[in-house]
């Protein structure tokens, strides 16, 4: 067994075990937690196929925003999992019959899709290959137009969460830091001169 | 076998010094800071105080890791190590010359960015595991903080990309060889700016303490730790300054290269200075002015830390990458064309 197929087992081994403890964990946080081990082993096994380029993104987007940002709000809620868990054997058989589906999906484009399955590993690249230029060489002539479409779909998707959030609350405060910052003394401060008072006499001394 | 050696050996290379510059960066933060407020900083230990970072590591390493009876025991021993293990891993890729580095790694900008952007785990998982009200705040402060500055961070790093055509850092540094006026740092100016800031943010030094806010939250995220799992927080934050700190001068001031290329008689005459001196020269003075600003400036109020970050640098760091656009298309002389 060469050392890349220990390592690829090693990493499947520790990416199922981390997936499970997403949705076996008790802890939130340890879920979260769990599925940031997930990206990154999956990552691991990207590399492994010699897609650096994605492998990186994966864990720059997934482990170093979406999911710092997912602990934020697990962290700062306080919920109780148990009464969620409530409904479990009664919804079981549903879950099963989507996760059968969802199976079959995956079996079905495995064995058509990907003609390089059936040959083992792709052939490695030459050293001097560079795996960013060549998807962004693809990425912006072939498929321009379903990039694009993509990148209209992810607008739409930030404008409507900020427009779902955004409201006008009334009464609220808030600071200009324009005026802030073009305070002057004379704004805020007055000196008044005055006589210096005559020191009073000190009762106890 | 014997090339496993040598990446060990290279490893150890870097990861030493490293440490070592940690060590004594600490006693110049004390000291220039001294300097700075006229006192005179540590200087009881060996002649001048030089000894103060050995008898510091000494008194850390033999101190006792208290853990907390309500925390999460195995996540609050973690967090050290999530956050040390992001700030060495990305020396992996940082070229100390031409040819001199660990791994020469196509996506080695973006491999940095990445590993960057997990260190916030450590602080996160820290304040979460201690069940304490004020490593909590700190954990959440942070997290903000680091969302908010990386973006601005990665958009000032594709101006850099822009610019050199590479995400491979030595292709960076060689594409802004011949002298001064080829160095990135002019025409990308605001994103030098933005990248700089920002990772001062993002390393949580003043004036962007506020994870850590000693006048409010006493220690912020590790408010708990004690000994070497306190100290290994600090290695991180050190190391990665080191590492902004060497960035900045990799991306936008020429890395290795000489100031005097190109110029008559000065090349010649400072044409001995190994490459390594003038990178090293270049991260020394960003990491003063690390201390400086510590030195200078107040903590910033945390809202004004978030406008900062989303309304002032996304918008400069967008509107200069289209500029930048504009003149690598345009082949802007003397850095393009």
């Amino acid at each position: 067994m060469s050392f890349e197929r220990i390592l690829f087992y090693l990493f499947a081994a520790i990416l199922v075990f981390a997936a499970l403890r997403v949705i076996s964990s008790r802890n939130p946080v340890h879920s979260a937690l769990f599925l940031v081990l997930a990206f990154f082993t999956s990552s691991a096994l990207w590399i492994l196929l010699e897609a650096e380029f994605l492998a990186i993104t994966l864990v720059l987007v997934y482990v170093g925003a979406v999911m710092v940002l997912f602990l934020f709000v697990v962290m700062m809620l306080d919920i109780n999992f148990a009464p969620l868990r409530e409904g479990f054997t009664r919804y079981l058989p549903l879950g099963a019959v989507v996760a059968l589906v969802i199976v079959a999906e995956i079996v079905l484009v495995l064995l058509r899709g990907f003609d390089t399955l059936s040959g083992g590993a792709p052939a490695p690249k030459p050293a001097d290959y560079s795996n960013t230029r060549a998807i962004g060489e693809v990425l912006y002539t072939d498929y321009l137009l379903p990039f694009e479409i993509a990148s209209v779909i992810l607008l739409v998707a930030i404008i409507a969460a900020i427009a779902l959030t955004l409201r006008k609350r009334p009464g609220t405060r808030h600071q200009d830091p324009g005026k802030q910052v073009q305070v002057r003394k004379s704004d805020r401060l007055r000196i008044v001169e005055m006589k210096a008072e005559p020191r009073a006499g000190r009762a106890e001394s | 076998m014997i090339e496993l050696l040598i990446i060990l050996a290279k490893i150890i290379l870097i990861v030493g010094p490293l440490m070592g510059a940690v060590a004594y960066f600490t006693y110049a933060e004390r000291k220039i800071i001294g300097y700075m407020q006229v006192r005179l900083g540590p200087n009881r230990v060996g002649p001048k105080g030089w000894g103060q970072p050995i008898a510091d590591a000494v008194k850390l390493m033999f101190k006792e890791i208290v853990v907390p009876a309500q925390s999460n025991r195995y996540l609050f021993l973690l967090a050290p190590v999530l956050s040390i293990a992001p700030s060495l891993a990305a020396w992996a890729v940082v070229p100390f010359g031409d040819g001199l580095v660990l791994a020469d790694i196509d996506a080695s900008l973006l491999y940095i960015l990445a590993l960057t952007s997990t260190g916030v785990y450590g602080i996160i998982v820290a304040g979460w595991s201690a069940n304490s009200k004020y490593s909590f705040l700190g954990a959440m402060r942070s997290a903000a903080q680091v969302v908010a500055y990386e973006i601005a961070m990665g958009f000032a790093l594709v101006g850099v990309l822009i610019a050199a055509g590479s995400l491979n850092l030595r292709e960076i540094v060689l594409a802004q060889q011949g002298g001064i006026w080829h160095w990135y740092f002019l025409p990308l100016l605001p994103l030098f700016l933005v990248y700089y800031i920002s990772g001062v943010a993002e390393t949580n030094r003043a004036p962007f303490d506020v994870a850590e806010g000693e006048s409010e939250i006493v220690a912020g995220f590790h408010v708990e730790y004690g000994g070497m799992a306190f100290a290994v927080f600090f290695l991180a934050e050190y190391a990665n300054i080191i590492l902004v700190s060497m960035l900045v001068s990799l991306l936008f001031f020429g890395g290795w290269n000489s100031p005097f290329e190109g110029i008559w008689g000065l090349e010649t005459l400072f044409g001995w200075v190994p490459g390594l001196v003038w990178l090293l020269v270049k991260t020394s003075f960003f990491m003063f002015t690390f201390l400086w600003l510590r030195a200078t400036f107040p903590r910033y109020r945390y809202d004004q830390i978030m406008r900062l970050g989303w309304k002032v640098f996304i918008p400069v760091t967008i509107v200069w990458l289209l500029v930048v656009g504009v003149a690598v298309v345009g082949d802007l002389p003397p850095w393009w064309g």
